[in-house]
């Protein structure tokens, strides 16, 4: 057990309830995957209780378990690559298994086909094409199980002129059109990270979990190419119909809203410290007023309808602010939401993790024990099913599960797996 | 209308009383071949108010967000509040694989059509309710519009500029539409459930929860490992070299792109092939043509180096257009992208190859709209956007006298009394 806002919270096993399986329960997953969009994918799948088994080499392991420690979770790892385990990589593979395999050695092709066979998903995001160069395209994954159920997801797709393009998360934030509608119209665009990176995998389960139904009722799998671009579009729809149809170009807003007002983060008490309020109905604006006070200004012509404050929302936005500064941004919030105005303040991680009344009664964070980073913090499925559970359980060191995947599932023996090592082909 | 062709979901029928924090849900099940029936209240759904609109005209018929989250779905209107609307809705329920709902918590309960009643009526229902905060604590009557939902992520703390306030991605809701995409991985996930053990449930997604995690770095583990809360302003890191700030999204000629400066063996934008082109039009000086690139390292760079650097890049890049910088940064396998407008996006080399455009007849608009295409492809029952939002009970006759078998004059009884 460990301890979030103060709460105990449980570290992995969920008491099973008779009459529940989760989700997922004996779907088997081959991952070949790095980085975000494909280990977030097989997370979702792993923590709705598919066996997800994730296949990486020593010389090439997910980036994330090298990457840059985001998250001090590793204390001292004295040069063992195995004990690599920086926090996003964590983070992202909870639930599932680490197999370690130099796939550029023929036999370790061989033990990968093998789980294949006894696999319904397979799921990569590596570059474009990159499985099809190993031998394990889908045509080759089809002869040794007709109804596989693949997933490529890459940046741009399959094909066309910029499939080989270079590129990563956040190159695709800016291509898809998102960066140049954030932020402030005086200034360049705001940067999000990698905001494509978590809608990727959306798409990713809905197509492997609508695959899986598909098969189910006719005994058909299926290749599925998706295109990060193409799936964070769905997300941009209606400002490329805008342009389609009304040849707008979508641009910046900073905080505003064409339908709300006052509408913007204000400043409040402390350092750094603001709360959203977006008021847009007059009922809003009328309980507004009065969680406010009812100033004299508020009765003055320039605010008085919804067309004047969007007039003047240069000054009505200092007129909220000079209200909100002198208190603190829960207090903000708690007013306006008991009046039934919606606001919220803006958190930052400690405010979620040591101060949220809301997450502290909800199990979405948990919080794993790790043998090599100590305790970790992750965020479950983003749903709650009421009769089945989830399991988030903390994620593997590299090549963790190499023993029990050789001989339990594949059914070698010591010489055998000994043979393997020797090869090169198990690391 | 074309008809639907067979796609994966193509057997189930979906009821969809969700508002616009909802509605991406059974659009995602209807892309996929499932019935959708999007259940309005009569006179139509709030979310036909939301722009932008077909030629700015802000009629309910002409929304392009209602365009946009509605694609392969049909359309009743029904007014559930009322005894008749009830029974409507329950003989529907019978005959339905899937009801989303968007409604505060405890609101079906009260109308007895909450999962319980539901589950009687059809027991291998999957009710799908999506609520800002989840159906209980302190929160669960909290309102979280767009913009109170990524304040309450984590993430929007970290957008924008260090001297601004935090910023939120501009238009329409981005919070909403992750809420329904996760909402829509667990209904199927629960079909999948129901198909292989006999077993209907009620899948609860929240909007706050999709939002943390669409601020998938993690500003809540941050905290939780290191007592970090991450800052705004921007701006790209070393791994190797903390400390180090670069910049990400410069102006160019005719808009911004995006690039990192590094060394060329990592593909990223700089190197000698490009400061061979910016001495070509006389924009290197000294410094940067006697770089010795057997020693340029990122690793041990000085912030005062990069600077110098990025100050002259930049002044070329203004120079530039988007297709300039990016078409060069191709040939020379460099990693360069432009920060595309929505006109970009329509115009992009990429996606007309991949053939991703849809165009949708709008016969009583007398026109056809192109649409985003299909979010995956694949080699089976494919993802086929093939009819456009329904009109305000376009489809009432269809299902209630054709399906339901409620006559003419009945029909007319129920519109009068605003039930349908």
């Amino acid at each position: 057990m460990a301890r979030v806002s103060g709460k105990e919270v449980t570290t992995g096993k969920l008491a099973k309830r008779a009459e529940s399986t989760q989700l997922l329960a004996g779907v088997k997953v081959v991952e070949f995957s790095w980085v975000a969009t494909g280990p977030l994918t097989g997370k979702y799948l792993a923590d709705c209780g598919a066996e997800v088994i994730k296949i990486e080499g020593r010389t090439r392991p997910d980036g994330h378990r090298t990457a840059r420690p985001t998250f001090p979770l590793v204390r001292d790892i004295k040069g063992d690559i195995s004990k690599l385990n920086y926090g996003k990589f964590n983070l992202y593979n909870t639930s599932k298994m680490s197999l370690c395999l130099n796939l550029t050695r023929p036999k370790a092709k061989e033990i990968a086909k093998k789980l294949i066979a006894q696999a319904d998903v397979v799921l990569d995001n590596m570059s474009a094409g990159a499985l099809d160069r190993m031998g394990l395209g889908y045509e080759e994954l089809k002869k040794v199980k007709p109804d596989i159920i693949q997933l490529g997801s890459s940046l741009q797709g399959r094909d066309g002129p910029a499939a080989k393009a270079r590129g990563g998360g956040k190159d695709l934030v800016a291509l898809s059109g998102f960066t140049n509608i954030a932020g402030w119209p005086d200034r360049k665009p705001a940067e999000l990270g990698f905001y494509t990176d978590y809608i990727g995998p959306h798409y990713n389960a809905v197509a492997i979990a609508a695959a899986l139904v598909y098969r189910w009722r006719t005994g058909k799998g299926m290749f599925i190419d998706m295109s990060q671009c193409e799936a964070g579009l769905q997300f941009m729809a209606p400002t490329l119909l805008d342009y389609a149809v009304n040849g707008r170009i979508a641009n910046r807003m900073g905080n505003r809203s064409t339908y709300a007002v006052p509408h913007a983060a204000y400043h409040c008490r402390g350092d750094d410290r603001w709360c959203a309020i977006a008021v847009a109905t007059d009922e809003e604006w009328q309980s507004f007023v009065k969680v406010i006070g009812q100033p004299a200004w508020t009765q003055d012509t320039r605010f008085s309808t919804f067309l004047e404050r969007k007039k003047n929302e240069e000054e009505l936005d200092k007129l909220v602010e000079a209200w909100t500064v002198n208190r603190s941004a829960e207090e903000v919030m708690a007013m306006m939401q008991a009046a039934g105005v919606p606001a919220g303040v803006v958190t930052t991680g400690e405010d979620l993790v040591d101060r949220d009344p809301q997450l502290s009664q909800e199990r979405y964070f948990r919080v794993l024990d790790h043998p090599e980073g100590g305790s970790y913090l992750v965020h479950t499925s983003p749903f709650v099913p009421s009769k089945s559970y989830d399991e988030v359980r903390r994620a593997s060191l590299l090549g963790e599960h190499n023993e029990y995947v050789l001989k339990e599932r594949l059914g070698l023996s010591d010489e055998e797996i000994a043979e393997l090592k020797s090869d090169g082909a198990v690391e | 209308m074309p008809e639907k062709a067979e796609g994966m979901l193509s057997p189930y029928r979906v009821l969809d009383l969700a508002d616009e924090t909802g509605l991406l849900c059974g659009k995602i099940l209807g892309d996929l071949g499932a019935d959708v029936i999007k259940i309005e209240k009569p006179g139509g759904d709030p979310a036909r108010r939301l722009g932008p609109f077909y030629h700015d005209d802000p009629d309910p018929e002409k929304s392009l967000f209602w365009f946009a989250y509605n694609t392969n779905k049909r359309g009743i209107t029904l007014n559930i509040e009322t005894a008749d609307g009830r029974e409507i809705f329950k003989r529907l329920v019978k005959t339905a694989d899937f009801v989303i709902e968007t409604f505060p918590p405890g609101y079906l309960n009260k109308l007895g059509l909450g999962y319980s009643a539901l589950e009687k009526l059809n027991s291998k229902i999957i009710l799908v309710s999506i609520t800002p905060f989840g159906q209980s604590g302190p929160w669960k009557n909290y309102k979280a519009p767009e913009l109170v939902a990524w304040a309450l992520s984590g993430q929007m703390y970290t957008w924008g500029d260090a001297d601004r306030p935090p910023v939120h991605i501009s238009h329409h809701s981005q919070s909403h539409l992750h809420a329904g995409a996760d909402a829509a991985v667990g209904a199927i996930m629960a079909l999948f459930h129901r198909e292989t053990t006999g077993v209907g449930q009620q899948i609860n997604a929240t909007v706050r929860w999709s939002a943390i995690r669409a601020a998938g770095d993690g500003s809540a583990p941050l905290w939780y490992a290191g007592k970090i809360n991450e800052q705004r302003g921007g701006g790209s890191t070393v791994r190797e070299n903390p400390g180090i700030r670069l910049r990400e999204v410069w102006p160019c000629k005719d808009g911004f792109v995006l690039a990192v400066l590094g060394s060329t063996s990592q593909g990223r934008f700089f190197g000698p092939d490009f400061v061979e082109w910016m001495k070509s039009e006389g924009m290197a000086d000294n410094f940067l043509t006697g770089l010795d690139w057997g020693k340029f390292d990122m690793r041990t760079i000085t912030q005062e180096t990069v600077d110098r650097i990025e100050e002259q890049v930049a002044g070329f890049y203004l120079k530039h257009t988007k297709a300039e910088l990016y078409n060069w940064s191709v040939k020379h396998d460099q990693q360069l992208n432009p920060v595309n407008t929505a006109k970009d996006v329509l115009e992009s080399d990429q996606l007309a190859a991949r053939n991703f455009w849809v165009k949708l007849d709008h016969p009583e608009l007398g026109t056809s709209i192109t649409y985003p295409g299909a979010s995956v492809k694949t080699t089976e029952a494919p993802i086929r956007i093939c009819r456009r939002a329904p009109l305000i009970g376009e489809h009432n006759q269809e299902i209630y006298g054709g399906e339901l078998g409620i006559s003419k004059e009945e029909l007319s009884i129920l519109k009068q009394t605003g039930i349908i």
